[in-house]
């Protein structure tokens, strides 16, 4: 689950780290209030979406009167911003942070992630900030650093001074580092954080380190005990039917082609999907309906796969180890019937109860094609999509 | 032989009264997998399945002396249910749970590695001997004994690969499931290692899929230590960038993770690519001859 910047900031503030004073508003009225609330005569203006490079999209502005906010939130609140990290649709903008502007000196770069490699919690930090940090590995990898914390003892003073010195920071800086990685790393394990990234973390004109931008995944096996977070969940910037699926406990992750897809466990959904593409159709979805599928999850899904107006056939594919294939062929015949679905579907069944699962389908009345091959079944799909 | 888990496999089951535990503990005895107790605590005392449950791990120790333990407690609780059944001193711990947090896992491995354990999962089908034990969630039915090892990240994935070196005829020396999650108790190179030791197999198929590296390094560790041929399939050869695609593993985070840079990868350090997910046993008996 991500974070908006305004919500990291609020954590990033929680855990004393030097962040701008500023005010968050989701109405025009607003926003001249705020800016003469944070004082000054410049402030900047951020729109609030779940995705990267805002700045170059008109989604950050620098403004130097309280009019040019009402102007800024006039044309956004409301308005979808499109970015090269969003869709065609873009992220809808509900929310606006409006901050004091602080005078940079210097931009540079500081993450922190759970590194697979190392089963370490890793910071990278770079003196090459506000950039794409994937280019500066690739073109200049000296001016990154990768440092491990060790679970045991935490982040040590010395680890702070070997970050510091690829940053280039001051002894002044380095000191107001030394107790910032600590900060970080805390509230990175109290709120189960799976990626935490400040670019730019800037040097002020003042010599201080300062945190202009946060970006904060929190990671979702954890939500559970993270009631906080749970609330700062914005689901206006997800796309619908993923939210509606997650909602159900279904991993649905939404794609371009016209054959969805329902299957059982996350790798075959994937193997599913590029078997449909080997046979030259297009994959509409990735739809886990996960180990424990009841009939109602199985309706579910179904009802989530429909939803996208693009789908011309449903491709089911199940192999049961834990779930029982009757019962997913009780659900497949309940859905049809609840939704009334007017498109083929295409049923594999193989494993747990397989045969027993077949033959209630076949048995129905439904139009199902059911096989019990998966190539079968995918060209088959593929076929009835073209 | 085999690897990890046989006959000889005393297995205690911790959770043991819930409903998953209970389903599939069932499906294991009537496989014939030596189910020596469980643990639920608070159910002390009561038989179950047939079989004495206890209070604690330690209790069972002391009781039917375990050697494996599977895990079916939900996913807030694993991390204690791993590290009671490692300070029990039970040496091979397969956790099924799926959903638990990375944060704790990462404890939690930092501590089996320092006690030597085998930790198979979270997340996982767990590992079957083909005719002698089944610890896990895979449906029996569909494994023959045999020569080829199979491990993989997912568990249905697994099922059609084992479905399909059945089907030739083939079958399996052991069957490992180290399950979806970004850090793992077992590594592919963990159980590399292993089914390059067994005499058994013959041949080791490796189901990988997006995200991580895991199948990058097990990719060098196969060039540099692995005489047996190795066939590998990898899911996710069209999963979009930046989406988790169920796993808490797989994503393609900033380029990296693709399918075809593992694929690319593992040609390199020659390994044998199924390119679909229907070949895979196909591979296999072209790879063997």
């Amino acid at each position: 689950m991500n974070l908006h910047e305004y919500q990291g900031k609020e954590l990033f503030a929680k855990f004393g780290l030097p962040v701008s004073s500023n005010r968050v508003i989701t109405s025009a009225d607003d926003a001249a209030k705020a800016c003469r609330d944070i004082g000054g005569t410049k402030w900047v203006i951020k729109a609030q979406v779940h995705a990267g490079g805002r700045g170059k999209a008109g989604g950050v502005k620098l403004i130097s009167s309280p009019d040019e906010a009402v102007d800024f939130s006039n044309h956004w609140l409301g308005k979808r911003l499109v970015t090269y990290q969003t869709d065609a649709r873009g992220q809808l903008v509900h929310s606006i942070l409006i901050e004091e502007c602080t005078d940079i000196d210097q931009e540079l770069y500081l993450s922190a992630v759970i590194d697979r490699g190392s089963q370490r919690i890793v910071f990278i930090g770079s003196s090459e900030g506000g950039v794409n940090i994937e280019e500066v590995a690739e073109n200049t990898p000296e001016k990154i650093i990768y440092e491990p914390i060790d679970p045991l003892t935490g982040p040590m003073p010395f680890q702070a001074r070997k970050i510091a010195k690829i940053l280039g920071l001051n002894p002044e800086q380095s000191k107001q580092f030394s107790k910032m990685l600590p900060q970080l790393t805390d509230l990175f394990i109290t709120h189960d954080l799976s990626l935490l990234e400040i670019n730019p973390l800037v040097i002020t004109q003042g010599g201080k380190l300062h945190c202009l931008d946060a970006k904060i995944s929190i990671d979702s096996n954890a939500i559970y005990r993270q009631p906080e977070i749970q609330a700062m969940h914005d689901p206006s910037q997800e796309d619908p039917q993923e939210s509606e699926a997650a909602a159900h406990d279904l991993s649905y992750v939404s794609l371009d082609g016209n054959i969805g897809c329902m299957v059982n466990g996350a790798g075959l959904a994937m193997g599913t999907m590029d078997t449909i593409k080997y046979f030259g159709g297009a994959p509409a979805n990735f739809l886990d309906v996960g180990g424990t599928a009841t009939q109602d999850r199985v309706s579910k899904a179904f009802k989530i796969i429909l939803a996208d107006p693009d789908v011309k056939v449903v491709l089911v594919n199940i192999f049961g180890g834990i779930v029982r294939c009757d019962l997913i062929a009780e659900g497949i015949l309940a859905a049809i019937e609840e939704v009334g679905v007017s498109i083929p579907v295409v049923v594999r069944l193989e494993g747990n109860n397989a045969d027993l699962g077949s033959k209630i389908l076949a048995e129905s009345n439904a139009e199902i094609v059911s096989l019990n091959n998966l190539e079968d079944a995918a060209k088959k799909a593929v076929e009835l999509s073209q | 032989m085999s690897i990890l888990v046989n006959k000889d496999t005393r297995l205690l089951v911790q959770g043991f009264t819930g409903s998953q535990a209970t389903l599939h503990s069932e499906q294991s005895i009537e496989y014939g997998t030596n189910i020596v107790g469980g643990v639920t605590p608070g159910k002390g005392g009561q038989t179950h399945l047939g079989a004495p449950v206890f209070n604690s791990v330690h209790d069972a120790m002391e009781a039917v002396r375990p050697n494996a333990s599977i895990i079916f407690v939900p996913a807030p609780f694993c991390k204690d249910s791993i590290l009671e059944a490692a300070d029990a001193g039970i040496k091979l711990i397969i956790c099924i749970t799926e959903g638990v947090p990375t944060l704790d896992m990462l404890v939690v491995k930092k501590r089996i590695d320092e006690l030597g354990i085998q930790l198979i999962g979270p997340n996982c089908p767990g590992v079957i001997t083909p005719g002698e034990a089944k610890l896990g969630i895979m449906p029996g039915s569909i494994h023959l004994p045999g020569s080829v090892g199979i491990i993989s990240r997912s568990g249905t994935l697994t099922y059609e690969a084992v479905k399909q070196t059945t089907d030739l005829g083939l079958g399996q020396s052991t069957c490992v499931g180290i399950g979806g999650d970004p850090i793992p108790g077992t590594s592919f190179i963990d159980v590399l290692k292993l089914f390059e030791a067994d005499d058994q197999t013959t041949a080791i198929v490796m189901v990988g899929e997006i995200g991580g590296t895991a199948e990058e390094e097990a990719a060098e560790y196969i060039r540099d230590h692995v005489t047996k041929p190795v066939i590998s399939y990898i899911a996710g050869q069209t999963a979009p960038a930046g989406k988790r695609m169920g796993h808490a593993g797989a994503i393609i985070a900033g380029g990296k993770g693709t399918a075809a840079d593992k694929i690319k990868k593992l040609q390199e350090c020659g390994v044998h690519i199924a390119e679909n997910l229907l070949q895979i046993g196909a591979k296999v008996k072209e790879v063997l001859g």
